[in-house]
């Protein structure tokens, strides 16, 4: 349960999120919730809404607006995936996109910094995130770690080994994520390119794909990457996604047409999403996610 | 059946043919990953524990577990027996299936006799039992530094720290699930 002051605290720390972006020259943006075609991606299951779904995230109707030619965009909205229920999932959160035409995945590094800066002096006074009696202070520069690095620093095998054995989850889940941004935040990035759907491979690596997670305090919070803009082979991978899912037992649903279609005419862009209830625990310190939203589905 | 989704503290679940309790449970999903269900499982008939992580997909028995209430009788040797009070049928538990609870059982004590394939796998007591101090020694007051209470031997032959003024031939009130003095009993 969240606190009164708790409530108060979530929205003046939203309210700051906006002030950044709009001092930024940031178009503030509402796409439509409930839409006909999400992103097919095998692990995360929309929820269905009479005939159509109602968003896992707003990727696919905020790259259409890049694509009409929107060069900044953000959204603070509620996203839903079924069966995600945790001490750091709800099927029903809230996501911070946003969007930029001309830069990379590394220049959206630089941005998130910056975001956070900006928040930990605005609503926290420049103090950090405290987390079980330590300070990891948000000053730049953070920590970068390839993938693959944080791989054999941290796990009993290689990342290409994992794939191999389909334990790519379980070991990042078990062995690495704990032991990511205890001490400064970290971007893990340069991800196996199977495992980035709509992010572009390195065009010196087509092992790898332009993509970042942020973790604090162990806590996964922000998925970011340089957006493909290839629509044959956005399309192609859809179509493997559609596989697995079906594979797993899951109506995969229909194409997202529109949005292929529009990826053509969309330029150069990188693109980030952020859970705002993860980060309003790290900002709080609460350990669950419960502890940084008005009601819980249970509560309801 | 129960899928992955429905794995939560304090289900039990059957697997290898053993009924298992999960005493912790995790729902984590790396970023684009899949959903990983990370469990801690305690097997109920030899306590062993080992920590697993199951996917989605994954599906599990329902663990074939019966509570019946019953009366303890008697106890020989290991095994203690126990009789169903509907339909007077008798069984017995091992005394290393009771664990703790041997402390707490005397003659004509009902409890729920816990079922695994009709084999009794452990017992509940009462939260709550009276029992008979057999043994106290006078309290000398500086004996232990400190602590204002003395050990007593109660019927069952379970030793307790109790206040001062508790002496032989009184009833006392113990808490079954931590083994500690409630009250003295006024009979």
């Amino acid at each position: 349960m969240i606190t009164s002051h708790g409530l108060v605290q979530r929205a003046v720390f939203i309210q700051a999120i906006r002030r950044f972006f709009i001092d930024r020259g940031y178009l503030e943006v509402d796409t439509p919730v409930r839409i006909p075609a999400p992103a097919p991606e095998a692990y995360i299951e929309p929820e269905p809404a009479d005939g159509w779904f109602l968003q896992t995230s707003p990727e696919l109707c905020m790259k259409r607006l890049l694509a009409q030619g929107f060069p900044k965009i953000f959204q603070i909205c509620k996203c839903f995936r079924r069966s995600e229920r945790g001490h750091r999932h709800l099927p029903e959160f809230t996501m911070l996109e946003w969007y930029r035409t001309g830069i990379d995945y590394l220049d959206l590094m630089e941005e998130c910094e910056e975001l956070f800066r900006f928040l930990d002096q605005k609503i926290n006074a420049g103090r950090g995130i405290e987390q079980d009696g330590r300070i990891i202070p948000l000053t730049s520069p953070w920590e970068r770690l390839r993938v693959e690095d944080a791989f054999g620093m941290y796990a009993d095998m290689s990342v290409q080994d994992a794939l191999d054995r389909d334990q790519f989850d379980e070991v990042l889940t078990a062995r690495i994520e704990p032991k990511l941004g205890m001490k400064r935040p970290v971007f893990l990035y340069d991800y196996p390119a199977r495992l980035g759907a709509l992010a572009r491979v390195k065009e010196n690596d087509p092992q790898v794909a332009e993509r970042f997670e942020i973790y604090i305090s162990g806590m996964e919070l922000a998925n970011g990457f340089s957006e493909l803009t290839d629509a044959d082979e956005q399309r192609s991978r859809f179509a493997r996604e559609r596989e697995k899912i079906s594979a797993l037992g899951r109506d995969p649903g229909p194409m997202p047409e529109k949005f292929l279609d529009a990826l053509a005419a969309m330029p150069e862009a990188s693109g980030i999403a952020l859970g705002v209830d993860r980060l309003a625990m790290l900002f709080s310190g609460a350990k669950k996610i419960d502890d940084v939203v008005s009601f819980t589905p249970e509560a309801l | 059946m129960y899928n992955a989704s429905d794995l939560r503290k304090g289900l039990k679940i059957q697997i290898d043919g053993d009924p298992y309790v999960v005493t912790d449970f995790q729902f984590s999903k790396p970023g684009k990953g899949q959903a990983l269900y990370r469990t801690k499982l305690r097997n109920m008939i030899n306590g062993n524990q080992f920590e697993r992580t199951y996917r989605s997909n994954d599906k599990f028995e329902k663990a074939p577990l019966m509570e019946r209430t019953m009366q303890f009788l008697y106890s020989q040797g290991d095994e203690y027996h126990f009789m169903d009070t509907k339909n007077y049928e008798q069984l017995f538990i091992t005394r290393e299936s009771l664990g703790e609870n041997v402390n707490f059982l005397i003659d004509n004590m009902e409890a729920q006799v816990l079922l695994h394939d009709d084999n009794p796998i452990g017992v509940t007591l009462p939260n709550f039992v009276n029992l008979k101090v057999t043994r106290a020694d006078p309290w000398a007051k500086g004996d232990t530094s400190g602590s204002d209470t003395k050990p007593v031997t109660v019927e069952t032959g379970y030793q307790v720290q109790v206040p001062p003024f508790v002496e032989e031939g009184d009833k006392i009130q113990i808490d079954t699930r931590t083994g500690m003095y409630i009250t003295r009993v006024k009979e």
